[in-house]
């Protein structure tokens, strides 16, 4: 049904070493994303995927290799600086007010968006007020395409998990981003919120033209939703390509499912 | 005004800027204004002549309660199509025999998937040439032949706006109010539905009889949350809301009409029985979580409002002391319930469909809500009895409104003449005959009677009322449904079995509610092993008894009914399962079945023997099966002697 064309290629990673004093976390690692393409960085526990996650958006400062997004290659950047150049994440772990609404939780992801300054805010007048009905309808858009409008205004920490995931979702997606980084978005959901949200993760790729970089442990989950799949293992690439290749891969085999088989 | 379209477009003249409906969309409630919906019916109406829609054809309407599927529907009318609207939770197979039936080549729909539905089905019903749908998410790359959006409809709507001014002011005064305005599928229990014909006279009829009976005025609000496909909503909804000219507010979603019922507060509420007792439970459960203080105060004003409430609400004096006492709680639980609840400007609820129980409905009525009951079907347009404002009870649906005629057929069997009758089944002579007699009667198939306060009840299905044939009460009706709503009642009975048809007495079958007699066992540090042991201890037999003879005391009330009391009775060492063939799967008693699969059972109640040997299969979900098996008790019941002359 798809009929999105990738394009070329936004994001190239490239030889970046990364390590925590002796503890060698990222060797040599090589790839690129294409513009509106989902792109799988899979690997067992330990292997290096959100390190790499976090060389892209600045988190970490790899010690070798450079990170080139949309031919603007970046070094020392901050995490905000990679934000305003539209790369939005979510985070395994969620990053969320849980005492806040999940109206306000995902206001939050606006933040960037928001010209006047907290002088203006504060005051809550004329041009503060409108800015704020028209990040208010952003969000509201963000709400209904994720389909929870009945927990609007309810406090995130008393959502079940799987709607806390979508929430966490809605605020990388609040803030527009042209790149978006997922941190194993169907990590600890049954198999009908997994469902959920790789039908979200299609639709944000789809009707937004979103491209996407997303971690996960599940492989039949990325093998049916990724155009392309990097492997890593113990820090290293072993794989690269389609998902059908990256099946077939031997190293890949090994790494899953150990030597013996 | 005879007609839905000439309605629409006397309330566009008239009051043009009154608002007509309302939706919330992205978070904010948005008003579609009479003269904004009188234009968007023109447009849709417009286009859909240019499709090919024509005078007497049907249309499929299909989705929750959205303001373009109502104006769809009006759009059809308008033109002299007549819309079918069909249950937007049903499966795609369910949708070929009404579309075969009704010969139907144009469908709008809600969303992408009533479009899978549709497409799906395409095969089978060949002639379905057009299918529009309101909202276009998802549906950006499906390329089908006949495949469109409303917003294109539409558009060719507007670009013919102009050369064909006058055309929809003709379609609209050719219109009779004798046309068919609607076509409504009942799901028959077995073979295929049947098409419910009713013409703009019989649901304009209804709707006007049912606003004199409560003084409907155009400043109700209404949440329309039922499935559109349903009559119920048709009419309070559709019909009166032209009728009246009161607003109609759609929610958000499925998911948010319990907030969405808080925010809009509803002045005229409709709702089945089940949903009133989930909104009582989910108050209960909170109240279980509040503090010692709030409980204690809650539990204070309820048995208060027990006492008070409904003589308040039938309109009896009360006393000064009661009357305070009653306003305190009223400022301090009454009223925040109602809020919480959204009832807070309710001035008419009803509630229809199944039998509602006597706590349920009176816990409505003693926070000072005006919950009644009314009696209807699909093919009486609804309204054929409703309760008056201080003559709401549990037990009985009402009195016969305006226009309606009712009387008892020599089998018991009610029937109904009223200016709302259905005009037949749609090509289906055969039921048609069957339910409409010539002399124009209805045959509901319902068994009742009129109280001597003239108020109609209804006891059963006509097929299952029974004689009781020798001992005490020899030629007594026999009412099993009846029975079985009565134990079910009790929160402790989950199910129940009653058997006395052609017999000398009636016996039951009765099915624990495992949860609520588990709770009361260990509340009483009563051990069991699991729902068999649990369900044949002597202390839950003697619990049952209480049941059963409260139920008996009540029915020899009725000297009617008096008797269908039950003598015997055994507790099921299982659960009734629709897996197991014994319930439907809308949870009805299979009583055939039943009687079938527990022969040896009945055999013992009748036999007069203390206890039975039993051993059954079980089906569990996964397909796999085991058996249990119980020494199952059989202990009697004290039945009284029928009071005479109470029958209230």
């Amino acid at each position: 049904m798809s009929s999105k064309k990738i394009g070329d290629v936004i994001l190239e990673v490239k030889n970046i070493s990364l390590s925590f004093g002796g503890v060698k976390a990222l060797t040599d690692i090589s790839f690129d994303v294409r513009e509106h393409e989902v792109r799988a960085i899979i690997g067992p526990n330990g292997a290096g995927k959100s390190s790499m996650l976090n060389c892209i958006n600045g988190v970490y400062q790899p010690q070798q290799g450079s990170v080139t997004l949309r031919g603007k290659t970046y070094r020392g950047m901050s995490p905000r600086q990679v934000a305003e150049m539209g790369v939005a994440r979510t985070f395994q772990n969620l990053a969320l007010f849980k005492g806040m609404s999940v109206l306000d939780n995902i206001m939050t992801g606006r933040n960037l968006r928001m010209k006047r300054g907290l002088f203006w805010q504060a005051l809550h007048l004329g041009p503060a007020r409108r800015e704020e009905t028209e990040q208010r309808e952003a969000v509201e858009r963000i709400i209904d395409f994720l389909e929870i409008q009945a927990y609007r205004k309810v406090p995130v920490g008393r959502l079940p998990y799987g709607l806390q995931k979508r929430v966490d979702l809605g605020r990388a997606l609040a803030m527009e981003p042209s790149l978006l980084l997922l941190d194993e978005p169907m990590a600890g959901m049954n198999v009908e919120e997994k469902q959920d949200m790789c039908r979200f993760i299609l639709d944000v790729n789809d009707e937004f033209g979103t491209t996407i970089v997303l971690i996960e442990h599940d492989m039949g989950v990325v093998m049916d939703i990724s155009d392309r799949v990097v492997v890593l293992d113990y820090g290293k690439k072993i794989g690269d390509g389609a998902p059908d290749e990256v099946r077939r891969n031997e190293d890949v085999i090994k790494a899953y499912l150990g030597a013996g088989h | 005004m005879d007609t839905f379209p000439r309605l629409l477009l006397d309330h566009a003249t008239r009051r043009p800027h009154a608002p007509a409906l309302r939706e919330k969309a992205y978070g904010v409630w948005q008003t579609l204004t009479w003269a904004q919906l009188a234009a968007l019916v023109r447009d849709l109406a417009l286009g859909l002549s240019a499709a090919g829609l024509r005078r007497g054809e049907h249309i499929v309407i299909v989705g929750e309660n959205r303001p373009r599927l109502y104006a769809s529907m009006l759009a059809a009318q308008a033109l002299g199509a007549v819309p079918v609207p069909l249950y937007q939770d049903a499966v795609s197979a369910e949708f070929v025999f009404p579309l075969n039936n009704a010969e139907i080549a144009f469908a709008v729909v809600e969303d992408q998937e009533q479009v899978d539905k549709m497409l799906e089905l395409r095969e089978h019903c060949p002639q379905l040439k057009r299918i529009w749908f309101d909202d276009p998410r998802g549906l950006r790359h499906y390329d089908e032949p006949g495949l469109a959006s409303l917003d294109e409809l539409l558009a060719q709507g507007r670009a013919h706006a102009a050369e064909r001014g006058g055309f929809f002011d003709a379609e609209v005064a050719a219109g009779a109010p004798g046309d068919v305005a609607a076509l409504f599928f009942t799901s028959g229990t077995t073979g295929n539905p049947k098409g419910v014909i009713h013409t703009h006279a019989t649901l304009i009829d209804r709707a006007r009889a049912g606003q004199r009976f409560d003084q409907l005025t155009e400043r109700e609000e209404v949440l329309a949350y039922l499935p559109p496909a349903w009559i119920g909503q048709n009419i309070f909804s559709f019909s009166q809301w032209l009728v009246c000219g009161y607003v109609v507010n759609c929610p958000e979603s499925a998911s948010t009409v319990s907030i969405d019922l808080k925010e809009v507060g509803p002045t005229y509420y409709f709702a089945p029985p089940r949903v009133f007792e989930g909104l009582l439970t989910t108050v209960m459960i909170r109240m279980e979580d509040a503090s010692a203080l709030k409980r204690w105060l809650f539990e204070r004003c309820m048995s208060l409002a027990r006492l008070v409430g409904p003589k308040r609400m039938d309109g009896e004096a009360i006393g000064l002391l009661d009357r305070l006492a009653y306003a305190l709680g009223d400022v301090l639980i009454y009223g925040p319930l109602r809020n919480t609840l959204g009832f807070s400007r309710v001035r008419v609820a009803y509630t229809a469909g199944e039998a509602i129980g006597p706590d349920l409905f009176s816990f409505y009525r003693a926070i000072g809500i005006n919950l009644k009951q009314l009696y209807g079907s699909t093919e009486t347009a609804v309204f054929v009895c409703l309760q008056p404002d201080h003559e709401a009870r549990a037990d009985t649906v009402g009195v016969p409104i305006d226009g309606v005629e009712i009387k008892l057929s020599e089998s018991g069997e009610l029937l109904v003449r009223s200016p709302g009758l259905l005009k037949g089944y749609y090509k289906n002579e055969a039921a048609t005959r069957e339910a409409l007699t010539d002399d124009g009667w209805y045959h509901t198939g319902d068994a009742g009677f009129l109280t001597p306060g003239g108020h109609l009840k209804i006891i059963d299905r006509a097929k299952d009322v029974g004689r009781l044939m020798g001992g005490a009460f020899d030629g007594a009706m026999f009412a099993p449904k009846y029975v079985e709503n009565k134990l079910k009642f009790f929160p402790h009975i989950k199910e129940a079995v009653c058997f006395g048809d052609k017999r000398e007495k009636v016996c039951a079958f009765i099915n624990i509610d495992f949860e609520a007699v588990g709770n009361w066992a260990e509340r009483r540090n009563l051990p069991y092993a699991g729902y068999t042991d649990l369900a044949q201890r002597a202390e839950v037999y003697q619990l049952m008894l209480e049941c059963v003879e409260k139920v008996n005391a009540d029915l020899a009330q009725d000297e009617l009914l008096a008797g269908s009391q039950i003598s015997r009775f055994l507790v099921l060492h299982k659960e009734l399962d629709a897996d197991d063939g014994e319930l439907t799967r809308t949870r009805k008693v299979r009583r055939g079945a039943i009687a079938e699969k527990y022969g040896v059972l009945i055999d013992a109640l009748y036999g007069g023997k203390v206890s039975q040997y039993i051993e059954t299969q079980v089906k569990f979900e996964d397909g796999r099966t085991s058996m249990v098996a119980a020494d199952l008790r059989i202990i009697e019941a004290r039945t009284f002697p029928a009071v005479k002359g109470a029958a209230a």
